[in-house]
């Protein structure tokens, strides 16, 4: 075993969680209200606008259609008009934002979709307005399946970092192209492939467990 | 209480031109229980989600509590609404809250404090007999346990009025006579004018005072539920009855047979 190993696995490790943490926060910010338009503005929705919901749609059709890797070379100037540099972890974080978000939104469209259109009804039948029924009713009633979801973005998030260190983001891909297939270190490959295995594992029984609380807590026999 | 004049409603679907409702005027008054009755597809759904705008009618008006429901724009119908509730089939509880919460979603909505709130779920939760299942879950609750909150939610901001869109149609029948016990007390307590709609005759002849009948969206016969079993006037009723009364006969036979 090589002596650097430790350290680099450690900046790298380091770097990629850094990438989807901000990443993720970053794609929900966007892609949240993004997903509850598309569920609103829908034909029969609470706040009914077809050239909305079809614009919006079609856009998040086309940034879905660029190749990952494309897309992040494409955003890199805006990467640095937003944190003032093209290069490294944070840098990154703005293309994977954009990239992710439009995934996560149709994620949370689906989600939102399989919440009761009565339930709708009924909030609006007691004079509700259209951001306490979403507030109160749509995002409560699909928060189960929202956090499934968002498990779902945030393991595609985590491939998307991989790419982005193919091109000098940082972190586990980065190291993994670099050390474990450039310079044939295949401690390093195993090594970030075995890191990165525990990492989805871990995001998606995280997921799994706080989804399954709280269908438990509405669905525990009284 | 309820003054409906000429309501037509048209359904436009690419394959078809559906007319739901046709030139409807009925008057409802205060403190009554009025039932709509028809088969599958004859409108009264449309006709009852017209009342409170989940339907939005092509023509004519409908005025409830002296104020013309058809001419209000968004802000006056919210308003509006909290004195108009309403019942499902389907119960339509949010199951992301617990039996006081979905009683309390009314108040949230109408702003009031969270004391005021907890007073009034209190006292409107014990007049629908749920004092023991508020901190329960939907999922935890019975059919007929469902409904009474579906009921509690409706009358949480004291409304005038309350629609009843087939409320009993997914319950068992000792349950329905149970729901139906409810609304006839409320009625009587509060001074509460109920509309519903129903496709059970015995529906309407347990709990109703004054019916009208719908066929193909047109009001075919109108006027107090004994007149309708004494004097029959349309096809429709007539086959209610009939339909409803050789059910019964089968059931006593069929009874008979096993003694």
């Amino acid at each position: 075993m090589n002596s650097d190993l430790l350290p680099l696995l450690l900046q790298g490790t380091g770097e990629t969680l850094y990438m989807i943490l901000l990443a993720t926060i970053a794609s929900l910010v966007i892609g949240l209200p993004l997903g509850v338009i598309l569920v609103v503005t829908e034909k029969g929705h609470i706040m009914e606008s077809s050239q909305l919901n079809k614009v919006l749609g079609t856009i998040i059709n086309i940034v879905r259609s660029f190749p990952q890797i494309i897309l992040i070379v494409v955003l890199l100037p805006l990467a640095r008009l937003i944190v003032g540099t093209s290069l490294g972890s944070t840098a990154a974080i703005v293309p994977l934002a954009v990239g992710s978000a439009p995934f996560l939104a149709r994620v949370i469209e689906s989600s939102l979709k399989e919440v009761e259109n009565g339930k709708v009804e009924a909030a609006q039948a007691v004079g509700a307005r259209p951001f306490e029924v979403i507030g109160k009713v749509l995002i409560p009633e699909a928060l189960p399946s929202l956090i499934r979801g968002i498990t779902l973005a945030i393991i595609a998030i985590t491939g998307f970092t991989a790419i982005a260190g193919a091109i000098g983001a940082g972190g586990l891909g980065s190291l993994a192209i670099r050390f474990g297939y450039m310079r044939y270190r295949d401690d390093v490959m195993y090594s970030t492939v075995i890191i990165l295995v525990v990492m989805i594992q871990g995001v998606q029984l995280g997921g799994e467990l706080l989804a399954k609380r709280i269908d438990k807590r509405r669905h525990k026999l009284g | 209480m309820i003054t409906v004049t000429g309501l037509s409603k048209t359904y436009i679907t690419p394959y078809a031109r559906v007319q739901a409702l046709k030139n409807v005027s009925l008057k409802v008054e205060r403190g009554d229980i009025f039932g709509v009755i028809g088969f599958s597809g004859a409108g009264k759904s449309t006709l009852i989600r017209c009342f409170n705008r989940l339907e939005e009618p092509d023509e004519g008006t409908i005025v409830i509590a002296g104020k013309e429901v058809t001419d209000m724009n968004h802000h006056e119908l919210r308003l509006a609404r909290r004195k108009i509730g309403m019942i499902f089939q389907q119960f339509n509880l949010f199951d992301s809250r617990t039996v006081f919460q979905n009683v309390a979603f009314p108040l949230e909505v109408a702003g009031y404090s969270r004391n005021k709130i907890r007073q009034r779920v209190g006292e409107i939760v014990e007049l629908v007999g749920l004092t023991e299942k508020t901190k329960a879950y939907p999922s935890q609750l019975s059919g007929g346990q469902k409904q009474r909150v579906g009921i509690a939610r409706a009358l949480a901001n004291d409304p005038d009025v309350l629609l009843s869109d087939e409320a009993t149609s997914a319950l068992d029948p000792q349950t329905t006579y149970s729901i139906l016990e409810l609304l006839q007390d409320l009625n009587r307590k509060l001074n509460l004018t109920i509309v519903l709609i129903t496709h059970e005759l015995d529906v309407l002849k347990y709990v109703c005072s004054n019916m009208a009948v719908l066929e193909q969206g047109e009001i075919v016969e109108r006027g107090t539920v004994e007149k309708l079993f004494l004097n029959p006037e349309s096809d429709t009723a007539r086959r209610f009855i009939g339909i409803t009364e050789s059910f019964h006969n089968h059931t006593v036979y069929r009874e008979g047979e096993g003694i």
